[in-house]
């Protein structure tokens, strides 16, 4: 176990995988010499050479299609974006190329890369540092969608994407890249993909977030218990394949539940939750399931704080999900 | 057919014979202007604008060097420094009438100054007070200025490329006199939106002048690793057009590049790509760490042809200044910021409900229903903006 940030952990799981594995190759923008702008590949060019830490010229397309065919070759690719703002002129790669190769090919082209790339709000970045646009991605079938919100979660996790059959995007939360340390398991640890985390028991409602949302969720639900309302508080971390029976089980238990992320509303995950629990859980339910998100406006520079939900926000929804019924 | 135009195979081989010369070695060069395209630099500055054009570099200096300072104080969240790129942007824009249309990218804050915008008012998006013509709600930098036809810029890099070669089509169909410009960097040209801009251009011969600063990096990435192309401006002979370099850091050059192609524009001859060869003296951004990627030395050696200092002993030679007065301009210089910066800080914030507006132009039944929460979650103390 060693003591890091986020974005460290993120930096020793890359070390790792590209120590246990030749074929692990990384490309991005200022990803080399200069070790990404949040230091996420920092110190690997240096250590692995430049064929291997490959600074790209400003083109995500070239990034993502060059990943596609290293990726059909046989390398593991793993593929920064330097902020999701700017994978769009990706967008047809990933959307049209990478997640239907195995499909289209019936099977003889699986196509495995991770993109990794940093997301949401919090920095000051304005409209196009900060956006959180994982419904996109979510809903496009052959890709899985990973978004861890701790140190070992970033290194397992991302240890897991690069071994996997399939394409990865993997976001991580930026705004909490260095204010989250923990514990992070030495060696090849690896978190399986699919199962949601428990982040705290509770018996009166439970709280699906992930990312950056994870921590204010969980400073909500200690303010709760303070009034004396029990929360669990679920961190998805992995929006596909979601883990479908811990989220119902979970409503089975409580009977309420509260969708918390910073997209905005419409068409957001919490969407998909709902539905998931409308469908699956209506009976245990007793009351309206609430989401507390951005709102559907593009990503505001000066009003961020207001736009992002933060723990006061968070409480007021468990809060009122709670007393009305 | 265009391919056989006399003029581009002239410009052709003028860029060709370049490729003898990597790029890099000329940028550190102390010769005046070693990287202008013979024959681009018909029109010189006129120079009853010589002092305007000086002044108005040491504003947009000055600014730099306060703004970089409010930054680290934590008063502005962020800036773009431009310094080493003032005579390309002076230049060009200075070229340019009214009616035309600029497609800026973020770092085009002394074309803003050219064009008319108040310095106020670019301090007023840097604070993004309630001021601000764009109501705070970019980063700052992003400057959008609808009475100047300085269109709102965007951080994704490229994507206004094609829209100004869109903005000129349409200038086209309506017989309008005028021509679109886009500013972007060396980066920019690895974007898709730059190879669909110039394609369209060469296709519809619209009045569109691409106008690249070439600064030499994309953040860390040096220009050499951007592109195999000895010059950038060769790309458009691709696309069936002119390129032609000019030495950025040279005003008459830059000024006659872009005038010329104006005038060509107009007259139907269709669009030019102009890469103005300047340096980036400071970081990429306040968020950025040149010593990581970049040897001072090469910025040590770039400054030696400081577009402020040439200008200025260009002016000392015609007599038009002395150390007295340009002291005394420096001073003014930095008593404007100050004094726009005391003006910009002291207005009041963005109202805490104006980012819910204009996302359409009629809210949407949900964005009202959006707002009616948000004000009831502040009424409650929920929210405290
Ligand atoms: C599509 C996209 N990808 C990445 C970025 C991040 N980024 C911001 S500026 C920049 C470099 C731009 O270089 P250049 O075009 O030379 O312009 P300069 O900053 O030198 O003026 C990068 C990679 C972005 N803004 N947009
Ligand atoms: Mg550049």
């Amino acid at each position: 176990m060693t003591e890091r940030t986020l974005v460290q952990a993120v930096n020793r799981g890359l070390f790792e995988a590209m120590q246990a594995d030749p074929d692990v190759v990384l490309l991005g923008e200022d990803i080399g010499v200069n070790g990404g702008v949040f230091r996420a590949t920092e110190g690997l060019a240096q250590q692995f050479g430049t064929d291997r830490v490959v600074d790209t010229p400003l083109s995500e397309t070239g990034i993502v299609g060059t990943a596609i065919g290293m990726a059909l070759y046989g390398l593991k690719p793993v593929a920064e974006i330097q902020f999701l703002d700017f994978i769009y002129p990706a967008f047809d790669q990933i959307v049209s190329e990478l997640a239907k190769f195995r499909y289209r090919s019936g099977g003889q082209y699986p196509c495995h890369v991770v993109i990794r790339t940093p997301y949401g709000g919090g920095i000051k970045g304005g409209l196009y540092h900060s956006q959180s646009s994982e419904a996109y991605f979510a809903h496009t079938p052959g890709l899985k969608v990973i978004v861890p919100s701790t140190p070992a979660d970033a290194k397992g996790l991302l240890l897991t994407a690069i071994q996997d059959e399939d394409p990865v995007l993997f976001l991580e939360p930026k705004r909490i890249y260095r204010s989250v340390t923990g514990e992070v398991p030495d060696g090849d640890h690896r978190v399986p993909f699919g199962v949601a985390r428990l982040v705290r028991e509770g018996t009166d409602a439970s709280v699906f977030a992930y990312g950056a949302m994870i921590p204010p969720t969980v400073d909500a639900a200690e303010t709760l218990a303070g009034e004396g309302i029990s929360v669990e508080v679920i961190d998805l971390r992995s929006l596909v394949p979601l883990d479908e029976a811990a989220v119902v089980a979970s409503v089975e238990k409580t009977g309420r539940a509260v969708v918390v992320h910073e997209a905005p509303r419409t068409c957001g995950f919490g969407a998909e939750i709902s539905a998931l629990l409308a469908e699956r859980a209506f009976y245990s339910l007793k009351a309206p399931i609430a989401r507390v998100t951005g709102f559907d406006t593009p990503f505001p520079y000066a009003l961020e704080n207001v736009y992002l939900p933060d723990a006061a926000r968070i409480a007021h929804a468990i809060r009122s999900t709670v007393r009305s019924g | 057919m265009r391919a056989t135009d006399p003029e581009l195979l002239q410009t052709s081989s003028v860029i060709s014979s370049a490729r003898v010369r990597p790029e890099r070695d000329l940028v550190s060069t102390a010769a005046p202007s070693p990287r202008t395209s013979p024959g681009a630099a018909a029109d010189p500055f006129p120079p009853a604008r010589l002092p305007e054009a000086y002044r108005t570099m040491l504003l947009a200096r000055a600014t730099d060097e306060r703004c970089l300072s409010l930054q680290r104080q934590g008063r502005i969240g962020f800036y773009v420094p431009l310094s080493g790129q003032e005579a390309a942007q002076v230049g060009s824009a200075a070229a340019l009438e009214p009616v035309d249309w600029v497609f800026p990218a973020y770092r085009e804050l002394a074309v803003a100054l050219v064009r008319g915008v108040p310095l106020v008012a670019i301090l007023d998006q840097l604070f993004a007070n309630s001021r601000d013509r764009t109501k705070g709600r970019q980063m700052p930098n992003h400057f959008g200025f609808r009475d100047q036809n300085f269109v709102v810029a965007s951080s994704p890099i490229g994507t206004q490329i094609t829209q100004a070669v869109g903005a000129a089509m349409a200038a086209q169909r309506r017989k309008d006199p005028i021509v679109t410009l886009a500013y972007f960097g060396d980066g920019a040209t690895s974007s898709n939106d730059f190879h669909a801009g110039m394609n369209f251009a060469g296709v519809y011969r619209t009045p569109t002048i691409f106008f690249c600063q070439n600064n030499g990096w994309a953040i860390s990435l040096p220009r050499d690793r951007q592109t195999m192309s000895p010059t950038l401006a060769e790309k458009a002979s691709a696309y069936g057009f002119r390129g032609v370099v000019v030495d950025g850091n040279d005003l008459d050059a830059v000024y006659g590049a872009v005038r010329e192609a104006r005038a060509r524009a107009i007259a139907g001859d269709g669009p030019t790509f102009i890469e103005a060869q300047v340096y980036r003296f400071g970081a990429h951004s306040t968020s950025d760490d040149p010593k990581r990627y970049r040897p001072e030395a090469l910025v040590e050696a770039a400054k030696r042809r400081d577009p402020v200092r040439l200008l200025r002993d260009r002016l000392v030679a015609a007599g038009l200044l002395d150390d007295a007065r340009d002291a005394q301009w420096w001073e003014a210089s930095r008593a404007e910021v100050a004094k726009a910066v005391e003006s910009a800080e002291g207005v009041a914030p963005v109202d805490p409900m104006s980012f819910l507006d204009d996302v359409f132009a009629t809210p949407t039944y949900r964005l009202q229903a959006e707002r009616d929460a948000l004000e009831q979650l502040v009424r409650d103390g929920v929210v405290k903006p």
